[in-house]
C-alpha cells in the first residue's frame, strides 16, 4: 500500500497523460452528480410545503424549510386504513434486521471457520451447496417458504422473517468468513489445539477476536439486503408485523386524493437513513491488516 | 527405563499415497531426537502424528508408557513449537504464553509464577505486554519456545523452528536450544531438513528420506558409520566422497584399485575389509584424506594425486581431485602449499573407510 501511494504522486506525466487523467476525473465527477440528483431533489423536496411543491420547480431549493413532512412521515401519514405513519414498521423492521443480521453472521463466521480449519470429509461438497443457495432466486422460495413457516408456526409473524433472512443469508455470510478464515495458517489452529483448547474455545479465544474486519463486512452485507428486502417483507408479513419497504410502498401507493411528495420524499429518506447510518459508522471500523504477526513477516 | 516416546510400525497415508512407512522409533527420557531428511521425506507429518495433529493409518505409538494412538493432542502432555511460530496475534506475549493453562484452568496465581519464570529464562521480561506482530522474528521465536516451556510436558516437539530466522541468529537460537535441553533434562524431538543442526543438537538422529528411516543412530554413529549411500551422501558438509573403486582380495589384505582419468589408477591396501564384492564404492570423509605427513597411522596409505582445484576457507583449504571420475575433496590444513595443476601426496586414513554396494547402495564393512 505505502509502495502504490509513494509512486503515485511521484513521476512526472506528459501531456497526453495528464489530458487522460483529466478527462477521467470530469467523467467520474459527472457520474457522481448524476448519482446524486435523485437524493438532492428527495431532499430540497421533503423539506418543502405541498403549495411550494405545486407551484416551484422540481430541481429549486426550498424557500421556506419545514419539516412538517418529515414529522407526518413519521407518525401521521396514513398505509391503507391506519394512519400512524412509519413509526410502527420502521421499528417492526429493526425488530427483524437486527437478529437476522446477528445469527447469520454468528452462524455463518462457525461454518466459515469449521470448512476452513476443520476440514473433514465432504466439506467442500457442503461449501459448494451453500454457495449454490447464494443464487436461489427469491421467487423461486416463495411458495415452499410460505409452506414451511405455516407448518412451523411462524406464519405472518416477525420471527418468520427472521428465520427466512438467516436461512438465506448463511450462504453469503459462510462464503465470506470460510475465505477470511482459509487465509489464516493452519498451524494457529495446532498451536492452540497442543494448548489443550477446543473446537469453541478456539473460535471464540483466536479465530472471533481476528474477525473484525470480516464482521463488518458481513454485517453491512446483510444489514443491507435484510432491510432493503421488500419481497420476503411483502410476502411473508401481515398488516402489524411489516417491514418498512413494505409500509413505504402503501404510504406511497395507497393514498388517495392528493399526492404528498414531500412526506413520501421523507418516508423514503428516513426507510433509507440506517443502511447510510451502518455504512457510516460500520466503515470506520473498516481496519485491514489485523492478522499481521501471526506468521513471519 | 521405559523409552518415553515409542513408536511401533507407523504408517501413514494421504489417500493412496503412502507417506510414512513402518517407523519404528524409540527414545528415552532426556533424549534429543532429530528427525532429518531431505524436503517432503515425511518428517513434518511423523511430528504431527506424534503430536496427535494427524491421525495415523497403521501401527502403534505411547508416550510416557501410555497408549496414544488415538489420544488427541490435548491430552498426550506435549508442547510443539511450529515453524511459523503461530503465535495467536491478538493475545499479548504474556496471553500468549499463558493460554495454555488458562484453558487448562490452572490458577492465576500459578501463571503468574510460571510465565515470569519462563520469562526470565529467555529474557523476554519486556515483551510481556506486547502484541506478536510488534516483535522480530528472533523474539517471536523466544516466544514461542516460551508458551512450549511453561508447560513443562513429557515431550517437547519442534518442527523446524529455525529455517525462519537469518543465518547468525539461526545459530545463536540453536546453541540456546542446546543449552535449554541441557538444563531442562527434558525430552525434545526436533525436525530439520539442516544436517548440521541435526548433528549439534541431537542425542539421537533418525534420517528419513520417501517417508522410510534410513537409520537410526547417535550423530557419531550416523556421521562415522552411514548405513547407505544416501545417508553418507545427504549428512556432511562438505558431503564425502563416493568413489567407485575395485576390490580384489589379496591374501588377508584387500586391494582397492581406483581408475584414474588419464594416469595410472590409484591403488591402496586395506587390511582390515572382509567379504568385499568386485565392484564398490568407496567412502571417505574430506577429512579422512589429508596432506601426506599430517596424518599418522597404521591404516594411513599415501598416493600422488593430481590437483585440480584449491579452495582455501579460512581455518580449511579444500583441494578437489579426480578419482574414479569423480571430484573428490580432501580438507587440507590452512597453510598448505597445494597448487592446482600439480601433482600433491595425500593421506588417505582407511580407518575412516566405508564401502557400500553400488547397486542397492547399502554399507558393507
Amino acid at each position: 500500500m505505502t509502495d502504490f501511494t509513494q509512486s503515485y504522486t511521484a513521476p512526472r506525466r506528459s501531456f497526453g497523460q495528464l489530458a487522460l487523467r483529466w478527462l477521467l476525473f470530469t467523467l467520474l465527477g459527472l457520474f457522481a452528480l448524476f448519482y446524486l440528483m435523485p437524493l438532492f431533489v428527495m431532499v430540497t423536496t421533503s423539506l418543502k410545503s405541498l403549495e411550494e411543491i405545486r407551484t416551484g420547480s422540481l430541481v429549486a431549493l426550498p424557500r421556506d424549510v419545514t419539516f412538517e413532512a418529515w414529522s407526518t412521515a413519521w407518525s401521521g401519514t396514513c398505509t391503507g386504513v391506519k394512519c400512524e405513519g412509519l413509526r410502527p414498521y420502521f421499528w417492526n423492521s429493526v425488530l427483524m434486521t437486527v437478529p437476522a443480521v446477528f445469527l447469520a453472521t454468528l452462524l455463518g463466521a462457525v461454518n466459515g471457520y469449521v470448512i476452513a480449519q476443520w476440514r473433514f470429509k465432504g466439506a467442500n461438497l457442503i461449501f459448494a451447496m451453500m454457495l449454490f443457495g447464494c443464487f436461489i432466486p427469491f421467487q423461486v422460495v416463495l411458495l415452499p417458504m410460505a409452506r414451511s413457516l405455516g407448518i412451523l408456526g411462524l406464519a405472518g409473524s416477525i420471527p418468520g422473517l427472521i428465520f427466512v433472512h438467516v436461512i438465506y443469508g448463511i450462504g453469503f455470510t459462510t462464503l465470506f468468513f470460510r475465505n477470511y478464515y482459509v487465509t489464516i495458517p493452519a498451524e494457529l489452529t495446532k498451536a492452540a489445539k497442543v494448548d489443550g483448547a477446543g473446537f469453541f474455545r478456539i473460535f471464540w479465544s483466536i479465530f472471533l477476536p481476528l474477525s473484525l474486519p470480516i464482521v463488518v463486512v458481513t454485517v453491512i452485507w446483510q444489514f443491507t439486503n435484510i432491510w432493503n428486502d421488500f419481497l420476503f417483507g411483502v410476502s411473508f408479513s401481515q398488516a402489524g408485523t411489516q417491514p418498512v419497504t413494505v409500509a413505504l410502498n402503501n404510504i406511497v401507493n395507497s393514498t388517495t386524493g392528493v399526492k404528498e411528495y414531500n412526506v413520501d420524499m421523507a418516508a423514503a429518506i428516513i426507510a433509507a437513513l440506517p443502511t447510510l447510518l451502518v455504512y457510516v459508522v460500520a466503515g470506520k471500523y473498516f481496519i485491514r491488516g489485523l492478522t499481521a504477526g501471526s506468521v513471519k513477516g | 527405563m521405559a523409552p518415553i516416546l515409542d513408536i511401533n510400525n507407523l504408517y501413514k497415508n494421504y489417500g493412496s499415497v503412502e507417506i510414512l512407512k513402518d517407523i519404528n522409533v524409540a527414545i528415552e527420557p532426556g533424549d534429543f531426537l532429530v528427525l532429518v531428511g531431505p524436503s517432503g521425506c515425511g518428517k513434518s507429518t511423523l511430528l504431527n502424528c506424534i503430536a496427535g495433529l494427524e491421525p495415523i493409518t497403521g501401527g502403534k505409538l505411547s508416550i510416557g508408557g501410555k497408549d496414544m494412538t488415538h489420544v488427541s493432542p490435548k491430552d498426550r502432555d506435549i508442547a510443539m513449537v511450529f515453524q511459523s511460530y503461530a503465535l495467536y496475534p491478538t493475545m499479548s506475549v504474556a496471553k500468549n504464553i499463558t493460554f495454555g493453562m488458562k484453558v487448562r484452568g490452572v490458577d492465576a496465581a500459578t501463571q503468574e509464577s510460571k510465565l515470569k519464570e519462563v520469562a526470565s529464562q529467555l529474557q523476554i521480561e519486556q515483551l510481556l505486554h506486547r502484541r506478536p506482530g510488534q516483535l522480530s522474528g528472533g523474539q517471536r521465536q523466544r516466544v514461542a519456545m516460551g508458551r512450549a516451556l511453561v508447560r513443562d510436558p513429557k515431550l517437547f516437539l519442534f518442527d523446524e523452528p529455525l529455517s525462519n530466522l537469518d543465518a547468525k541468529l539461526r545459530v545463536e537460537m540453536r546453541s540456546e536450544i542446546k543449552k535449554l535441553h541441557q538444563n531442562l533434562g527434558a525430552t525434545m524431538v526436533y525436525v530439520t531438513h539442516d544436517q548440521i543442526e541435526a548433528m549439534t543438537l541431537a542425542t539421537k538422529i533418525v534420517v528419513l528420506k520417501g517417508g522410510v528411516v534410513q537409520q537410526i543412530g547417535t550423530p557419531a554413529e550416523i556421521y562415522n558409520r552411514p548405513a547407505n549411500l544416501f545417508v553418507a551422501d545427504f549428512m556432511g558438509s562438505p558431503a564425502m566422497n563416493l568413489i567407485p573403486a575395485k576390490a580384489t582380495k589379496n591374501g588377508s589384505d584387500t586391494r582397492i584399485e581406483i581408475a584414474r582419468d588419464g594416469a595410472a589408477p590409484l591403488v591402496l591396501t586395506d587390511t582390515h575389509a572382509e567379504n568385499l564384492p568386485q565392484d564398490v564404492i568407496l567412502g571417505l570423509r574430506p577429512e579422512d584424506i589429508a596432506e601426506a605427513g599430517f596424518r599418522a597411522g597404521e591404516d594411513v596409505q599415501v598416493a600422488e594425486c593430481h590437483i585440480d582445484m584449491v579452495e582455501p576457507a579460512g581455518a580449511d583449504t579444500f583441494v578437489v581431485s579426480e578419482l574414479g571420475g569423480k571430484q573428490v575433496t580432501a580438507r587440507l590444513h590452512a597453510e598448505t602449499g597445494a597448487e592446482s595443476g600439480k601433482v600433491l601426496p595425500l593421506a588417505f586414513d582407511l580407518s575412516k573407510v566405508s564401502y557400500f554396494a553400488p547397486g542397492s547402495g547399502e554399507r558393507l564393512n
